[in-house]
């Protein structure tokens, strides 16, 4: 089954970036599909290389990484939201004259065409947060 | 990507205006599907029933005017706004109060509507 997963929770308040997660290494590893994944408005804070979290408790970044990295699943980060949460890829950073880029290069920042494409040949579309 | 049949999806607003950003960023998915000429509905409940009221004014606050951005939807083919009955009667909101034209639904015709979406997003 082709699954398409939305992320509005943001990675440091509740949990529902994390299960999110977890919902799609497990729905991968039982041989389900999952080409993208879109990230909006809070939840495009999840796409920050800049974010530092205590050591004693879980990664929220490495998880996502893992996904894009090793099952090539696509992590879209929704433009106008990631601007606003401080989420800039080298470009953004240079067009709006920012000092540094701070999406992790396993990202894609893109717009709302990405989350409808991918809705629109999925069988399960599922939301996280909100 | 293939897509064999088209999809019918409901987005379902249930957050109050001025509380998170989300509320905006639903509508921004609002009219960017009907900008992709996207097979969907727009239903408001719960307390995203205040999203619709007239006489909204958020200089004060210094962000949009949700009401505003909602009225213009029609504009940009976002053409079926729902609204739950329930809802307008808990808020004491009458059908007149909204910014733009939408269809009233009592709960009997929301549960179908649910029911057979294929894709549902809650915001």
């Amino acid at each position: 089954m082709i699954y398409t997963l939305l992320v509005l929770a943001s990675p440091v308040s509740g949990h529902g970036a994390r299960t999110a997660a977890r919902f799609a290494s497990a729905a991968l590893d039982r041989g389900h599909r999952i080409d993208r994944i879109f990230f909006l408005d809070e939840g495009t804070a999840t796409g920050s290389q800049l974010a530092v979290f205590p050591q004693d408790e879980a990664d929220r970044l490495a998880p996502w990484v893992a996904l894009a990295e090793q099952h090539a699943v696509e992590l879209v980060l929704c433009i106008a939201s990631a601007l606003k949460h401080g989420v800039l890829d080298a470009n953004e950073a240079v067009r709006h004259e920012k000092p540094a880029a701070s999406a992790h290069p396993a990202f894609i920042i893109s717009g709302l065409g990405q989350l409808i494409d991918a809705a629109a040949s999925a069988d399960r579309f599922i939301t996280f947060g909100g | 990507m293939s897509t064999p049949q088209r999809k019918r999806t409901v987005i379902v607003m249930r957050h109050s205006p001025y509380g998170s950003s989300l509320t905006r960023a639903t509508i921004d998915l609002a009219l960017a599907m009907g900008a992709f000429e996207q097979d969907f509905d727009l239903l408001f409940m719960g307390a995203g029933v205040l999203q619709l009221l007239t006489d909204q004014d958020s200089a004060e606050i210094g962000v949009r005017n949700a009401g505003k951005v909602i009225s213009s939807l029609p504009l940009y083919d976002v053409e079926s706004v729902l609204v739950d009955a329930d809802a307008l009667r808990r808020y004491g909101i009458a059908a007149s109060d909204l910014v733009l034209p939408a269809r009233v639904l009592e709960a009997v015709e929301l549960h179908p509507l649910l029911s057979e979406a294929d894709h549902l997003v809650s915001c």
